[in-house]
């Protein structure tokens, strides 16, 4: 006891010269802070400097490469006039089929997920197994239907390339579904069941239509993401120069972008920044339009 | 009567709720089910090229179309090299950008960036493959890289690294577009993470004197760790498979080079420009060789970072 | 009024969040060597004025303060004040425990290593100070690396009351510190404020106005952003001048 208030006489004894602003060890510190404060701000600057880089070259050759040619006319052969119609429609028809074949089956799994995924060894398995989906290279998801679809039926095709794109839709489908349906408050729930109305019909018309905006973000979210993509429609769909119907190789604009901006052709380089500026903005504003439908739905919460 | 009519009323709609229970639980297990299927096809397609090469496939640097002669070295080595490249750019950037739009941003700001974040994350991967191939590159190799080949290339131990002609594209520029490509995604992860650490815990730290570096390297780092960790491997897994913004810039040489300048080859750039034109069966099974080994390296740092991400969910319950 | 120095002074103190005004003309001088006790309804500004004390507000947007603060006669408000030593002159404690996530003796080192820079020898000692200072001594000494974490609710805020007084501070603030606390380790924490006051100046904020008569030498009661009455605590729980005061005490309402 004698000994602890000693100590305590002296642990005190020191006690006015440390807060001050000459405090040496006070000093170092507020450097360190000072000189991390401003890497953070650098750092938000370094990401913004290439956005708009991009954005900026973007919209230069992008400008430059429109006219209404692209939009009337079917992808040249190098050195003559044309457009990207055929590539334009190709993208809207893949991506419309893609997905009408995955939003129902990416709606039913969040169902269950949301609805009858409290017990079980399935729900976990497969929330966890979706979200590694989620991000799963899309590459790879191009040569699953390559083995499974294209081999069997011997040529690309549009189909193969809408089949690729809807495995894609699913996972982004199902999350949102799920987390959306979540957010309904299950006061709801049992005002349905308590007139009697079966789970089906709950589900159906009271808590899958009061999740509708979210859902429909998610799906806006999922046409988003695969409108850009490239990589699941090299060995699908394939390209094509001219119009097809959706049982031979189609043209599309990612594809049509990749090849072109690979040529050695200046007028195909053109082209190649049309099509780039018209996918990004139609994928920047689905993505916008998404993001402010999620904001109503959660703001009306 | 009357009763007789509602029982069997009841019993329809039981089994229009039991077809519908099934039903949502058949999509659900395709889910599952789609994912061993790709797993399944690319074993299967995979095979003739395990069997004809061994485990040699995974060391050999060799890859020659005309003499059937296949290794993944080459395009194993361009995919963890890019990626190691993007994370050690992306990671420490992301992390100065959470950090700025928690704790530093005025809060007029805070809205406006983080739109700007996610519109990075919105741009398709073409974009950015493109952006890099004619802007990007070319201004890196007239003006950056000889810079750094003259002054760097002579170092010890390291110089090699930065050896080599100034072309612009090369495994360097593909790793910084990637980095590029997944700063957003870690940075957003990271943002939402700092934001669970309860106020209360920061003003702790905050009230004994410290500066918001402090708070942020003693308090808010530790308690979000594996957050910050799982969304770091979010990101990797993005940098590994992507496959258009590396295409084009990588060089797609099927040489080994070990300069970060070198023209290089990724897993997913070799598919992207091999696969359609590959003819042979070899060829074609040696490509999805390395489509499986690129699905299974995603696949565990995939399960790694969701792990992860899952147990801070867990220690956030426990500690409200 | 006393006989004591006064440690806090609080001028025409106002305070807005954005355009409510939770805090109106407040005029208060907190005793050194005392504990304060600032009681009143939910929402009566006593929180808010306690966080004013070590400028805690201003993590956040929109929220400032007009009038003026002296601790020892210099204006805490005051532009130039650096907020990183205001902070460590003022300890704070929060309504629930919060250890750092690191081990027992980092989270007591952590605020002493941002002033001084004392050895390994020092270091243990001051631990060990601010441990017997919080009467947590003898329950953690075998367990120093642990996480903080691995406490109960009670220890935990002992702990914290220990990081809070290890940095020597002239001024404790208390935020309901034992709202979230079972009775014993409400008393153990009770008892730690008597204690504690031989040494600090001490603001306490509770609403369990039993607690208030028990642990302060004065007390302050607010109602909608006004001081309602200040005055040492028995006369304000045994003759309360205000018939507004009266009535919350009694329990009429509130």
């Amino acid at each position: 006891m004698e000994q602890s208030l000693t100590r305590t006489g002296k642990a005190n004894a020191v006690k006015d010269k440390s807060f001050s602003r000459n405090n040496m060890v006070y000093r170092k510190r507020r450097l360190i802070n000072i000189f991390n404060m401003g890497a953070s701000t650098l750092a938000m600057v370094f990401g913004l400097f290439w956005l708009f880089w991009i954005l900026w070259t973007l919209l230069r050759f992008g400008i430059e490469g429109m006219s209404t040619e692209v939009f009337t006319q079917i992808t040249p052969p190098p050195g003559s006039q044309g457009g990207l119609a055929n590539a334009i429609v190709g993208s809207l028809q893949m991506t419309f089929f893609g997905t009408l074949i995955g939003t129902p089956i990416g709606i039913l799994a969040g169902v269950y997920l949301a609805e009858y995924g409290n017990r079980g060894w399935l729900a976990p398995a497969t929330r966890f197994i979706n979200d590694i989906l989620l991000s799963a290279p899309s590459i790879v998801i191009g040569l699953f239907i390559y083995e499974v679809y294209v081999i069997s039926v011997g040529h690309f095709s549009g189909w193969a390339g809408s089949l690729a794109l809807s495995l894609l839709v699913i996972p982004v489908v199902v999350r949102t579904t799920e987390n959306m349906l979540r957010l309904v408050p299950n006061s709801l729930r049992e005002a349905a069941i308590a007139l009697g109305a079966p789970q089906w019909k709950v589900t159906m018309y009271v808590t899958l239509r009061s999740a509708k905006a979210g859902v429909i973000t998610g799906i806006l979210l999922a046409v988003a993401r695969i409108s850009g993509e490239t990589a699941p429609l090299l060995f699908t769909a394939l390209n094509n120069q001219f119009w097809s119907d959706m049982n031979q190789p189609m043209a599309n604009l990612p594809i049509v972008i990749f090849q072109f901006a690979m040529s050695p052709y200046e007028d195909w380089h053109r082209l190649a920044w049309a099509g780039a500026l018209l996918i990004t903005l139609s994928v920047l504003t689905l993505n916008i339009v998404a993001r402010w439908m999620g904001r109503q739905k959660t703001q009306s919460h | 009567m009357e009763k007789y009519k509602n029982t069997s009323h009841l019993k329809r709609q039981m089994q229009i709720d039991a077809l519908f229970r099934i039903s949502t639980r058949f999509f659900a297990f395709f889910v599952l089910a789609m994912l061993l299927g790709i797993l399944f096809s690319l074993l299967v397609g995979s095979l003739p090229a395990l069997k004809h090469f061994g485990w040699g496939f995974l060391t050999s640097t060799e890859w020659d179309p005309v003499a059937e002669n296949f290794g993944a070295l080459v395009p194993i080595y361009g995919t963890l090299m890019t990626s190691f490249i993007a994370l050690l750019i992306g990671v420490p950037v992301s992390f100065g950008i959470a950090l700025f739009l928690t704790e530093l941003s005025p809060p007029w700001l805070k809205r406006p960036l983080g739109i700007a974040v996610e519109l990075l994350a919105g741009i398709p991967s073409i974009i950015y493959g493109m952006w890099g191939l004619f802007v990007f590159a070319p201004w890196f190799g007239d003006h950056i890289q000889p810079w750094i080949i003259d002054n760097m290339g002579e170092l010890p131990l390291i110089g090699f690294l930065f050896q080599g002609a100034p072309m612009g594209i090369g495994i360097f520029t593909a790793g910084l577009i990637l980095a590029i490509m997944v700063i957003p995604f870690i940075a957003s992860v990271m943002r939402d993470v700092f934001e669970v650490v309860p106020p209360m815990l920061k003003e702790s730290a905050y009230g004994l004197g410290a500066t918001t570096w402090e708070v942020v390297r003693n308090v808010v780092l530790p308690y979000t760790k594996t957050g910050v960790i799982g969304g770091i491997m979010l990101g990797l897994g993005r940098a590994l498979g992507e496959t258009m913004a590396v295409t084009f810039v990588i060089g797609n040489s099927t040489i080994f080079a070990s300069g970060l300048f070198d023209a290089g080859n990724s897993i997913a750039s070799s598919l992207a420009n091999e696969f359609a034109e590959a003819t042979s069966e070899l060829h074609l099974s040696a490509l999805i060789s390395l489509g499986l080994i690129l699905f299974f390296i995603t696949f565990v740092v995939l399960a790694c970072s969701k792990l992860l991400l899952l147990q801070l969910k867990k220690q956030e319950g426990r500690h409200s | 009024m006393t006989e004591n120095a006064s440690k806090l002074q609080v001028k025409d103190l106002n305070f807005y969040y954005g355009n409510y005004q939770a805090l109106k003309g407040i005029n208060l001088e907190i005793p050194a060597n005392q504990v304060t006790a600032f009681i009143g309804p939910s929402g009566c500004g006593k929180s808010t004025l306690l966080r004013v004390f070590n400028r805690m507000f201003e993590l956040y947007p929109g929220m400032r303060a007009e009038g003026e603060i002296l601790l020892d006669g210099e204006n805490i408000l005051a532009r130039d004040v650096d907020i990183n030593l205001l902070r460590a002159k003022i300890g704070m404690v929060f309504q629930k425990p919060t250890p750092f996530p690191m081990s027992i003796y980092d989270n007591i080192t952590f605020g002493v290593k941002l002033y001084e820079n004392l050895s390994r020898v020092d270091m243990d000692e001051r631990v060990e100070w601010a441990l017997k200072k919080a009467a947590l001594w003898n329950e953690v000494k075998d367990k120093l690396k642990q996480s903080g974490n691995s406490l109960s609710g009670g220890q935990q805020q002992r702990l914290c009351i220990a990081r809070a007084v290890a940095t020597r501070p002239e001024v404790v603030l208390l935020d309901e510190p034992t709202s979230a606390l079972d009775p014993i380790s409400t008393a153990h924490i009770e008892e730690l404020i008597h204690e504690l006051k031989a040494d600090y100046t001490i603001a306490i904020v509770t609403h369990n106005m039993q607690q208030a008569a028990r642990v302060s030498d004065y007390t302050a009661y607010m109602y909608l952003g006004d001081l309602v009455e200040f005055g040492e605590t028995d006369g304000i729980f045994t003759a309360p001048k205000k018939k507004a005061t009266e009535d919350y005490i009694t329990g009429k309402f509130g």
